[in-house]
């Protein structure tokens, strides 16, 4: 995305898209940092009607099509969701039945995205479940998971090495890098796990 | 300035401006040790002289692109081979 200010000033991000291919709108995340030049404009100032110059999609390498198969393992990280939700929308679209387990971890439950759709989409499908973790801080009654992901968890969540489901990695570098070192001491295949780190840049 | 740590999807807006084809499904060979990577799988270090794409085994530069007004540094030195797949 290209930013022209009047005075001619150009600013350049990168942002993932978050809609599949069939939907008719084009939806990207957005992620406000504190000390971001370009991020708080986005989130805080740009109205509708406003004009953006957008270049892409760029980069083929994390993707997947419905016609690769599952099963998926989907692991994100904050706004590291957002390729995986483009994945998740894509399947539903298509209506894949490529077992789906999609784990996300956010901060809290606020800092979570796309919850209720999430929880929409798995409703309805037997074959796309959702485990989230949450690790700073939990609703009253959380049930689910309350710490970082680990190789605990990835044990219990991921399929079987034996099914040699595609994983995906998406998030703070971290995070990616535990999860994709975890995977394969766990046994799976280290070229079917594809990362893809997530951090403030310009490129 | 830290060093950030990415990979080499990050730097696939960049590079996009400067070839023709997808260039992070694209193969590179490392001139340094031989290891072979899709450019979305290695390393990419940005800071504000530009970005440089990072061999995953060796740490060899591989890729160094750097941005002025009105052009682009390219040293591509740390590949020996380069694989395109015709879109």
């Amino acid at each position: 995305m290209r930013l022209t200010a009047e005075d001619g000033y150009q600013a350049q991000r990168s942002y993932s898209i978050a809609s599949a291919p069939e939907d008719g709108r084009l939806a990207l995340v957005v992620e406000q940092l504190e000390d971001g030049e370009v991020s708080p404009y986005l989130t805080d100032e740009l109205r509708a009607g406003d004009g953006l110059e957008l270049r892409g999609p760029i980069g083929g390498w994390f993707t997947w099509e419905a016609r690769e198969g599952g099963p998926l393992l989907l692991v994100a990280g904050g706004s590291g969701i957002a390729p995986l939700m483009a994945m998740i929308r894509h399947r539903a679209a298509v209506q894949s039945d490529a077992p789906t387990r999609l784990l996300y971890s956010s901060r809290s439950r606020e800092d979570a995205i796309y919850v209720e759709e999430l929880d929409r989409l798995a409703a309805d499908d037997g074959t796309l479940e959702v485990f989230h973790t949450l690790t700073r801080s939990q609703p009253p009654g959380w049930t689910g998971h309350s710490r970082r992901i680990d190789r605990e968890m990835l044990e219990e969540i991921a399929p079987s090495p034996e099914r040699r489901p595609l994983a995906f990695v998406c998030g703070p570098t971290p995070l990616v890098e535990t999860v994709a070192a975890a995977l394969v001491e766990l046994g799976h295949e280290p070229a079917r796990v594809k990362t893809e780190r997530f951090g403030p840049t310009g490129g | 300035m830290d060093e950030l740590r990415l990979d080499g999807n990050a730097a696939g807006g960049l590079l996009g401006e400067i070839f023709p084809f997808e260039m992070t499904t694209a193969q590179v060979t490392c001139a340094k040790c031989g290891s072979l990577w899709r450019v979305g799988q290695a390393m990419v270090y940005g800071h504000d002289m530009g970005t440089i794409v990072r061999c995953a085994s060796c740490d060899n530069a591989l890729i160094r692109v750097g941005r002025i007004p009105g052009r682009y540094l390219l040293d591509m030195g740390g590949v020996s081979y380069i694989q395109v797949e015709e879109a």
